[in-house]
């Protein structure tokens, strides 16, 4: 759980209110010490959780919220990312590689999240929803904040 | 998302700028793309050398684009991609299926 560095952020469920979580996620992410490179991937990686939450976990429901916690844990940054829906299996994602998937139009999201993070995890949420676990090592001697 | 369109003798450019995600700014580029094709231009350059950050909806709307220029007849063709909108594409392979040309020069030679 959260340890010295803790930033959480509740924003309702409307796609501007994702440029608000950058807004704080790229000033968090600064503060300690993150690497500019490594930032920007962060951030597209959020950016797309953040999206995701609003758009398929709430459905734009205005009355429902997303949760963002930002911590640190050991050399990881972790960005958890809770919404109120209705849930998500992730068993069932297409590989948007496969030549059948390269054209279509959606279905990358969550691709790009694990592209640029070292590890996401999805959980079902308490009382319903899900929580998107993003974690990213950001500092120590091997951590590579260049890399895509 | 700001979008201005101009002419290169019969190639429409469209000089996009800032952020191409979800949202109004996916909505901009589908109306401004969906515009050139219907006023029946043919050859379409989309100048990326301003746009800092893509989302997968942006690249979803770019795929959209590209398939419904073919589906016409025309052609679409990007030019000065930033390094990391670069790798966005390269990772999901689009690289291979859009033509992308380092300069808009370029990019406008190509069709002749």
């Amino acid at each position: 759980m959260p340890g010295e560095h803790h930033f959480h952020l509740d924003v309702g469920s409307r796609f501007e209110n994702i440029e608000l979580v950058q807004v704080v996620l790229r000033d968090a992410l600064q503060r300690l010490g993150v690497a500019e490179d490594a930032r920007h991937w962060v951030d597209v990686a959020v950016r797309e959780a953040v999206a995701n939450a609003i758009k398929h976990g709430n459905a734009q429901d205005p009355g429902k919220q997303v949760h963002v916690d930002l911590f640190l844990e050991g050399e990881d940054v972790v960005i958890r990312i809770e919404d109120e829906g209705i849930g998500f299996d992730p068993e069932h994602l297409r590989n948007p590689l496969a030549p059948e998937n390269l054209l279509k139009p959606n279905g990358r999201g969550i691709f790009y999240m694990r592209s640029f993070m070292d590890h996401i995890e999805y959980n079902p949420r308490p009382g319903g929803g899900t929580i998107v676990t993003l974690r990213k090592k950001v500092a120590g001697p091997t951590a590579d904040p260049d890399s895509v | 998302m700001p979008i201005n369109e101009r002419k290169r003798n019969d190639v429409t450019i469209l000089d996009l700028k800032g952020k191409i995600t979800i949202g109004a700014a996916e909505e901009a580029l589908r109306d401004a793309v969906h515009k050139v094709l219907g006023n029946g231009s043919t050859k379409l350059v989309l100048n990326l050398k301003e746009v800092s950050t893509i989302d997968s909806s942006g690249v979803g709307e770019l795929v959209s684009s590209y398939t419904s220029a073919t589906n016409r007849g025309a052609k679409i063709k990007l030019a000065n991609l930033p390094p990391k909108i670069n790798d966005i594409l390269t990772i999901t392979q689009l690289i291979t299926v859009f033509d992308v040309y380092g300069s808009e020069d370029e990019a406008v030679a190509s069709f002749s």
